[in-house]
């Protein structure tokens, strides 16, 4: 009885290791890899593919815009992701690595807009702030206070010091980590654009372009800016919780809470819909995916899939992405980009 | 007579620093009992206070709101023959317009249109492709409410606030009101929670597709980790030779018990994905890795049953003429039964509340259908919870809290079904 027992254990194993090497062999979902910012909405688009057709639902795995290239570009066949997000374009050396592995059609299509938004609890007034502003108030090294173009550790404690317009509040930002595509696109659009602002630090540009990018680029650490980790939830919490605290978070998060928090103006401009569709809001970046053009033949749903995203009805002016808040793009770039999709017309990485 | 004097002298003395001393120390020890006392009240408050925020904050996911609709399945907005594919947004659009006739600019009717969930679409299709005879008929059918309909009738959304610091317009309040009145409204147990796959919509999300996830990754964790790790522990215990083999091998399963659940992921990723080029997301996939993981602690919850045997046993099998093997198995491993079992249900309830290793791995992922074998893409119960409370539609937060209402009441039968065992069989000596 024992004996049969332990037989019967074995069979199991071999059975399951057995059935794994079949599983490879074909796919009959989408697979989708990338930026956790584009997840929220590619999530939306694949449920109504798997309840609106005949086709499964496509697996979607939120990795990173960074660690989405890194699986995509790792080689064709089925046990390779199909299409990867990103909340940024795709760099020329993630091409290049993608074309090494032998993935060498690509079709880009941008989606739509997101904003990076600077809120705070709306129990107290909304705070203007400039670009400049907020890369004297979170950087790690900014220009002397005395005038003289060189640069000291952050000494600035309250918004006061940084701008006399500002309220005496304590500067403390709760953001996101490193790793994270949001604070990628914020030292971006908010602090690189506000460090242009001094001479000094733009001449630099051409100078020294490694010094540069480190001095927009790097975030101070002495506290008052705080890694409250990927959960923008969470920081939704923190900042209902303690009105004095700012949190760099993406649109859709002020979206769904406006009764609890507010975006802060940039430039005079608030983080509205209609401000980040015009572009007058600065702090905004694309949203992008990208597909593997020899999948789409094999894999069952790719067109659909595309025409599903591609549809007014989806990411449209009204269309259902919108309502999950990301801001749909202009009309001309929808055309352009759905007859991308139509014509599968590839991307060569010398554009990037 | 003087030495008398003094021992008794002495004898006095010493009882009276012994009964001097006596209060303080019945005191010493009454702190410390009080201390344990106290240290056992402020671990019961923690887990009562979590116990307690994660039901109260969870309850609410139980019932969603429902609005009872009188649709009538126009032939004429169905279109087409084929009724799959049919206009089943148009229906409901129509039976809402229906009800409120005032209803007339795009902008109003769209805000009206969204106090429905967008699964009412596919529950009316469900019905009517069940019952293909009601093409023309008018029925009253109750239809998920959205979920900041569902947020402002469970009181989450405040009525009184100013309309821009809501999600629901005044207009939609309204609507919301007098259907109210019209007792059109209603919370029911909210079934979907518990039969469907995920959703990005909160009314529509429910867990048993991360059920069957875990359930199947924990199979293949049971089948390969038991046999294993009874296997080796009854050779580590019963026959191989001590030497310095059997003691790095001893050093390296303690030690593995130690290394932290991201590492065996990083190790799926590298062997099982990338050498074998098995599937990603799968729960085959995740139950070797969970097997690695909990393979250490049978091993040594084993190891221990079998050492309790006591030795007479073993030396009363043999005595009669028994091998060792059968000394073993006919003898040892039955006793040690209960403790093996007892070892391999903690390390299975283990692995259930797993996610960084699976993070490695793909089953971090947004996955709709319902797994329906080893090989299919899947998620588990605590990646579900990582992926809810990560979301930014308020309906998730209670979703994320009943999920984990669901998760604890796994764990808690298991480890009472360890307990169970461990009363029944136990033997003691």
């Amino acid at each position: 009885m024992k004996k049969r027992l332990i037989c019967a254990a074995m069979v199991v194993t071999a059975l399951t290791f057995g059935g794994s090497a079949m599983a490879d062999s074909a796919r009959d979902y989408i697979s989708i890899v990338g930026s956790s910012t584009v997840y929220p909405f590619a999530t939306v688009v694949a449920e109504q593919l798997g309840k609106t057709t005949d086709y499964k639902t496509p697996k979607i795995e939120s990795t990173g815009s960074g660690g989405g290239f890194k699986l995509f570009c790792a080689g064709v066949g089925v046990q390779h992701p199909d299409i990867t997000n990103a909340s940024r374009r795709m760099k020329s050396s993630e091409c290049k690595m993608c074309g090494e592995n032998g993935v060498k059609d690509i079709v880009e299509v941008k989606v739509g807009y997101d904003g990076i938004v600077i809120g705070n609890s709306n129990k107290v007034e909304p705070m203007k702030l400039t670009r400049r502003d907020l890369f004297l108030a979170l950087a790690k090294q900014v220009p002397n206070p005395d005038g003289s173009d060189s640069l000291v550790d952050n000494p600035y404690k309250t918004w006061k010091d940084v701008n006399p317009q500002l309220p005496a509040i304590k500067i403390e930002v709760l953001g996101p980590p490193p790793t994270s595509g949001t604070r990628d696109a914020f030292v971006e659009l908010a602090m690189e654009a506000g460090a242009k602002n001094f001479g000094f630090i733009k001449d630099m540009k051409k100078a020294d372009k490694k010094k540069y990018k480190a001095v927009c680029h790097t975030i101070r650490e002495d506290g008052a800016y705080i890694e409250a980790g990927e959960n923008d939830n969470l920081i939704v919490q923190k900042l209902d919780a303690n009105p004095d605290a700012f949190g760099i978070f993406g649109f859709s998060f002020l979206d769904q809470n406006t009764d609890k928090i507010q975006g802060s103006f940039v430039d005079g401009v608030q983080p509205t819909f209609e401000g980040i569709a015009d572009g007058s809001y600065p702090v905004s970046r694309p949203l992008f995916f990208y597909v593997k053009k020899a999948h789409a033949d094999v894999i069952p749903g790719m067109k659909a899939y595309l025409q599903e995203f591609s549809s007014e009805k989806a990411w449209g002016e009204d269309g259902y992405l919108s309502e999950k808040g990301m801001i749909p793009m202009p009309t001309d770039e929808r055309a352009k980009f759905s007859g991308d999709i139509k014509a599968m017309k590839t991307l060569s990485c010398d554009d990037l | 007579m003087s030495d008398n004097l003094t021992s008794s002298i002495d004898r006095h003395s010493n009882t009276d620093i012994v009964q001097k001393g006596l209060s303080k120390r019945y005191n010493a020890e009454r702190r410390f009992k009080f201390y344990g006392i106290a240290a056992i009240c402020a671990s019961l408050m923690f887990l009562g206070v979590l116990f307690i925020s994660i039901a109260s904050n969870g309850y609410g996911a139980l019932f969603q709101t429902h609005i009872l609709l009188s649709v009538s399945f126009d032939s004429d907005i169905l279109g087409g023959e084929d009724l799959k594919r049919a206009n089943y947004q148009g229906v409901i659009k129509n039976s809402l317009l229906k009800m409120f006739p005032e209803v007339k600019s795009r902008r109003e009717k769209k805000s009206l249109y969204s106090l429905v969930s967008s699964g009412a679409a596919f529950k009316i299709r469900n019905i009517l492709i069940e019952n293909p005879d009601f093409v023309g008929q008018t029925m009253d059918v109750w239809v998920p409410a959205d979920d900041d309909t569902d947020m402002l009738i469970k009181g989450y959304m405040k009525r009184d606030v100013p309309e821009s610091e809501r999600r629901l317009n005044n207009r939609q309040i309204e609507w919301i009101e007098s259907l109210e009145k019209e007792g059109r409204v209603e919370k029911k147990f909210n079934l979907a929670f518990f039969t469907a796959g995920d959703s990005r919509e909160p009314e529509l999300a429910g867990i048993w597709g991360a059920t069957c996830g875990s359930f199947f990754t924990m199979i293949i964790t049971l089948f390969l980790s038991f046999p294993i790790g009874v296997a080796s522990a009854l050779y580590l215990e019963e026959f191989a030779p001590k030497n310095r083999w059997t003691d790095i091998i001893e050093v390296n399963i303690n030690n593995l018990a130690a290394v932290p659940s991201i590492v065996f992921g990083l190790l799926g990723l590298a062997v099982f994905l990338n050498f074998f080029g098995m599937p990603r997301s799968a729960p085959l996939v995740g139950g070797l890795v969970l097997t690695l993981m909990t393979l250490p602690t049978i091993i040594i919850a084993s190891r221990a049953a079998l050492k309790s045997v006591p030795p007479s046993i073993r030396e009363a099998a043999l005595g009669v003429g028994a091998s060792k093997m059968q000394t073993v198995i006919h003898h040892v491993l039955p006793l040690a039964m209960p403790g093996m079992l007892t070892g391999t249900i903690i390390g299975m309830a283990q692995a259930l509340g797993e996610t960084a290793p699976l993070l490695m791995i793909g089953m971090v992922a947004f996955i709709v259908d319902i797994p329906g074998g080893i090989t299919d893409p899947s998620t588990v119960l605590p990646v579900q919870i990582f992926l809810w409370a990560d979301s930014p539609e308020r309906g998730f937060l209670e979703r994320t809290s009943a999920a984990i209402m669901v998760l604890l009441t796994f764990l808690v039968l298991m480890n009472a079904l360890a307990v169970m065992l461990r009363k029944k069989f136990e033997k003691r000596w």
